[in-house]
């Protein structure tokens, strides 16, 4: 969001500007509203057998990664952030994921080409 | 307007930053609990500069042991155990606990209360902020928090030699299970004994580390002068800039596993305990499970990027002081950022190349392999971006330039005797034997810390007004040099012969140090030479001592530029005031405008305008439009 | 010369420092975080059979907790825009809301969940011995369904003599053939008073459930404590820009107070999001 325009010296230019905030405001409930929905769609989910222990894993890390890109997104306004952080973040995530994957590969030696 | 000072919206006339406060600042505030980038710079470079002194002594002391093993250390041995503990030298003789102890400290308090510090908190705070053209770092009150965090940290460490038991002993990289299990039972405290002091103290210096390094991107980021583009940074701060990143992302998996580890030790966790490990013949009443291999991923994660950390400020040190003392800009300035930041990149995904001998499969060790050596090719650009900078250059041996060129060939040996190690095959005989001490003290001794010794001698005019004493610069310069020779050259053979490192008794007691010899000597006997190098190299740090802290008051006073540098630090005066520049300054050109045709000068500052005939006549004008 | 940027954005960046700073923070936090999640994978992956367990959290406290960090986070963004509409009591309000779940999320942990898990106990049996307690185990029919062996008895200590063990069992040891008990419940099922004799001679390592207990009790605390400290930090920066001296700030310079309400928003959700994953990954898989 853009710096408001100052209310004692524009105030109509104000009033537009604190009305564009509360569209956003909407959006925060919205979300929030869809988040606890989210968590008791996970704790239900992880009633229900998939079959294997690491299908229902991957389920419950998939509403997971769901509810946190919604957090990510919407409340950390990160959908309309500028170009950098998404870099830092970039970098972050693929280190984050090399972390896990490289050790990972290195702990069962998975022969990947096989 | 101008764009560099602050847009303050209209209706706040009153905001400002804390620290531009009109009253005199009390001692304190001033001195001790600074919020300015200088003080801030200049405490981590005292700091930093006891602790390398003090790591320095503690390499003193095993020297002793490894060339006279078993024999009492004459006139000091008497007092040690007095200042140590009666366990750590009885009768002047060094215990092996007590030599454990000497080099796990020295590695650790070397890297993380020594170099880093120094190099990277240290200048980096002192001089990018200058460099940049900024008033300060964007966070001061961070910074102060930073430099304490590390003070206490250090602080930490130091008082770790003083617990029952005597300090951690586990070697520098703290594996477990024996990190997690050293430093327990009768005669320890639970918390207050070495390899838990470790722990805890690390905690602290790694929060410095974030902290800092936080600092100086938003800092590099968001405070450069108008005009200062990315590609016309000095490449200095393009150096801090990588490290900085480095320390945010790669230092906080250790700081886990650091938590994890004093988990174990204090809440007898087993996270990295596996089951059914015994120790002193009776097995541990843990609930085992736990991984020693992952510590070592999660140690050496950070390990890896840790290097690159110690290298790349000084890169950026030689980087100015060679194209200041060649009078001409730098060759290949878009290939050495290039270079460091695929530097920066790489060294993420390298690590497990220090743990060849884990048995990890054949598929991801090729992976790391192919990266450790995709890394060295970054490094070789820069390495001969350096070299051919010189060429035709008009060189001034000055003292930050002998240390300067010195570092070029000393570098060089330390990256490529790296290459062998980057086999997992040729490591398998190597990993873990003196050749691997000799690689990295290559780099780590008479490289970085070369780097760091020119940057003293370089930036000294600026943080006093005073220039240190030529003669003396030399005569700290040339035994340095050789006896870092001296004592790393030899060390390189006697890991090939097999000889291992963190033997407390120096090989005496094994056959592959004692049955052949190289170059007349064997690989145990070569122990002395080395050892009296060492001590002559300590004896010749005491005229750099000196001459610092002589020069303080009494160095030949100089002008704002005394080496007729270009880059914007030396536009402030000398020392800077608060706030740095009396004007904001703006950036016109390069940063290494050296020996530019048709000037009176040899040299033109950044902040120079360009005037109308001067644009006519360079190559490329677009360069010079200010973005 | 001030330092710029502090409030207005740098035209190039169009950023803020504080936001970049925050930013790069978080990154931090990603990878610590990171590695302590490696940890709990490879952990996990690496648990001997019947060695990780799975239905000792109480999910319905941990979802309600997870409800409640959820609200936090809505309210803080409330706060903040709040903020920059310049609405200060609605901001004050907002905040009030926020510091109070973060404090009711970490009564709920410290005061509730912690001691609830510290007084219950724990006993791996031998190897050996484990057929001598199949009563309580019912091993033979989990053989046959192909599913992990149960290796420990676990409830309340009632009492202890030197050679044995009294424990007031849990219904999954007392009724252990119950298909029911195959898989954990939502509602946390209560001690019985079936009390069971455990001779320590058959005894690998009884412990309460505390750290120490196992590799899966060591990274619940260790993670849930860590992210507990950040919650608490959280609240304290919060309660700091609730106070009256906000207020100050408020007139002086609202947006700077709204860019700080900004920054430690971003920090708290980010607590929240550490939260969403740790939730279903100790309590519910």
């Amino acid at each position: 969001m853009n710096n408001p325009p100052d209310i004692s010296q524009d105030p109509k230019e104000y009033e537009e500007y604190a009305h564009g905030v509360q569209k956003h405001v909407r959006g925060y409930l919205m979300v929030g509203a869809l988040l606890l929905t989210f968590t008791a769609i996970t704790v239900a989910l992880s009633y229900v057998d998939f079959g294997t222990r690491k299908a229902n894993i991957g389920i419950a890390m998939l509403v997971a990664t769901l509810k946190a890109g919604a957090v990510a997104a919407v409340f950390m306004h990160l959908a309309a952030e500028k170009r950098l952080i998404y870099r830092i973040l970039i970098f972050t995530g693929f280190f984050v994921l090399g972390l896990f994957w490289l050790t990972l590969l290195a702990w069962y030696d998975y022969p990947i080409f096989r | 307007m101008d764009a560099s000072t602050s847009v303050e919206t209209h209706h706040d006339p009153h905001a400002h930053a804390p620290e531009h406060e009109h009253h005199e600042l009390g001692f304190w505030r001033k001195y001790i609990f600074s919020t300015d980038h200088k003080v801030i710079g200049i405490q981590y470079g005292l700091c930093g500069l006891a602790f390398l002194f003090f790591g320095f002594c503690l390499m003193m002391l095993m020297r002793w042991q490894l060339a006279y093993p078993g024999q009492a250390l004459p006139v000091i041995g008497k007092w040690l155990p007095h200042i140590f503990g009666a366990g750590s030298m009885p009768d002047g003789k060094m215990t092996p606990d007590f030599y454990n102890s000497l080099g796990a400290m020295h590695g650790t308090i070397m890297i993380f209360a020594g170099v880093v510090p120094l190099a990277f908190a240290a200048f980096g705070n002192f001089v990018v902020p200058l460099q940049i053209g900024a008033p300060d770092m964007t966070f001061p009150k961070v910074n102060a928090a930073s430099f304490w965090a590390f003070a206490v940290g250090g602080l930490i460490m130091l008082i770790s030699f003083f617990v029952p038991g005597g300090a951690a002993k586990s070697g520098w990289t703290s594996y477990t299970p024996l990190a997690a299990v050293a430093d327990t039972g009768p005669g320890h405290n639970p918390v207050f004994n070495g390899q838990t002091l470790w722990l805890i103290g690390f905690i602290f210096l790694i929060t410095s580390s974030l902290l800092g390094a936080i600092n100086f991107i938003t800092t590099i980021i968001q405070l450069r002068a108008k005009g200062l583009t990315w590609m016309r940074l000095p490449f200095f701060v393009w150096a801090q800039f990588v490290t900085a990143f480095l320390l945010v992302l790669a230092f906080p998996p250790l700081e886990a596993a650091i938590i994890m580890q004093l988990m174990d030790r204090v809440a007898h966790t087993s996270f990295f305990l596996p089951t059914g490990l015994v120790v002193n013949g009776v097995p541990m009443s843990i609930s085992g499970g736990g991984s020693p291999l992952l510590w070592q991923h999660l140690f050496w994660f950070l390990g890896h990027p840790e290097v690159y950390v110690l290298i790349l400020p000084a890169f950026g040190i030689v980087a100015e002081v060679l194209a200041n003392n060649s009078r001409k800009p730098l060759w290949g300035y878009k290939s050495l950022v290039f270079s460091v930041l695929v530097i920066g990149f790489l060294s993420f995904i390298v690590w497990a190349h220090h743990m060849w001998l884990t048995g990890m499969g054949s598929t991801v060790s090729a992976f790391f392999q192919t990266t450790t050596l995709l890394i060295s090719i970054p490094s070789v650009i820069i390495l001969s971006a350096f070299f051919i900078s010189l060429w035709g250059g008009s060189i001034r041996f000055t003292v930050p330039m002998l240390f300067t060129t010195a570092f070029l060939p000393m570098f060089g040996i330390g990256g490529l005797t790296g290459i062998p190690l980057a086999f997992n095959s040729a490591d398998l005989y190597l990993h873990d034997t003196y050749y691997v001490i000799a690689h990295f003290h290559y780099i780590v001794a008479p490289g970085t810390i070369f780097g760091l010794f020119a940057g003293v001698y370089y930036w000294f005019p600026k943080a006093t007004g005073r220039k240190m004493n030529d003669f003396w610069g030399k005569v700290h310069f040339w035994p340095t040099l050789i006896c870092m020779n001296v004592i790393f050259l030899p060390m390189f053979l006697q890991g090939m012969a097999g000889m291992h490192r963190r033997w407390y008794d120096g090989g005496q007691g094994w056959n592959v140090a004692n049955e052949h010899t190289i170059w007349g000597l064997t690989g145990f006997q070569w122990n002395t030479p080395i050892s009296w190098a060492a001590w002559i190299m300590g004896l010749a740090q005491i005229p750099f001592i000196i001459n610092f802290f002589w020069s303080i008051r009494h160095g030949e006073k100089v002008n704002d530029n005394p080496w007729e540098a270009t880059t914007l630090e030396w536009t402030a005066p000398s020392p800077p005031p608060h706030g740095n520049f009396l004007t904001p300054p703006v950036a016109y050109r390069g940063p290494y405008e050296y020996s530019l045709p048709g000037r009176e000068r040899d040299f033109t500052m950044q902040n120079e305008p360009v005037e109308p005939a001067e644009r006519a006549r360079r190559k490329a004008p677009a360069e010079l439009v200010p973005a | 010369m001030e330092i710029p940027y502090t409030v207005s954005t740098r035209p190039d960046t169009g950023l803020w420092n504080a936001k970049i700073g925050i930013w790069l923070f978080l990154a931090s936090e990603v990878m610590l975080f990171g590695g302590l999640f490696s940890a709990y994978i490879f952990l996990r992956i690496d648990a001997a059979p019947g060695m990780w367990p799975h239905g000792l959290l109480n999910v319905p406290v941990g979802a309600g907790n997870t409800a409640i960090l959820i609200i936090s986070s809505v309210t803080v963004v409330l706060a903040w825009a709040s903020l920059k509409m310049r609405r200060y009591r609605a901001y004050w309000w907002y905040m009030l809301v926020t510091i109070s779940c973060g404090v009711i999320f970490l009564t709920v942990k410290l005061a509730y969940e912690w001691p609830q898990k510290f007084e219950h106990f724990g006993v791996y049996i031998k190897p050996g011995a484990l057929g001598k307690y199949e009563k309580y185990l019912g091993n033979e029919r989990r053989a046959e369904k192909g599913m992990e062996p149960r290796i420990e008895i676990t409830g309340h200590l009632h009492s202890q003599t030197a050679k044995e063990y009294e424990v007031a069992l849990d219904p999954v040891n007392a009724d252990p053939d119950n298909p029911a008990m195959d898989r954990p419940h939502f509602l946390p099922l209560a001690v019985t008073d079936k009390i069971a004799t455990i001779e320590k001679a058959d005894v690998e390592r009884a412990t309460m459930f505390l750290p120490t207990h196992s590799a899966y009790f060591a990274s619940y605390f260790t993670i849930t404590g860590l992210h507990g400290l950040h919650v608490l930090g959280g609240v304290l920066v919060f309660i700091y820009m609730w106070l009256p001296v906000s207020k100050k700030l408020y007139q002086r310079n609202p947006e700077h107070l709204a860019n700080r309400v900004e920054v430690s928003g971003l920090f708290w959700h980010f607590v929240d999001l550490i939260w969403i994953f740790v939730f279903p990954l100790f309590y519910l898989l």
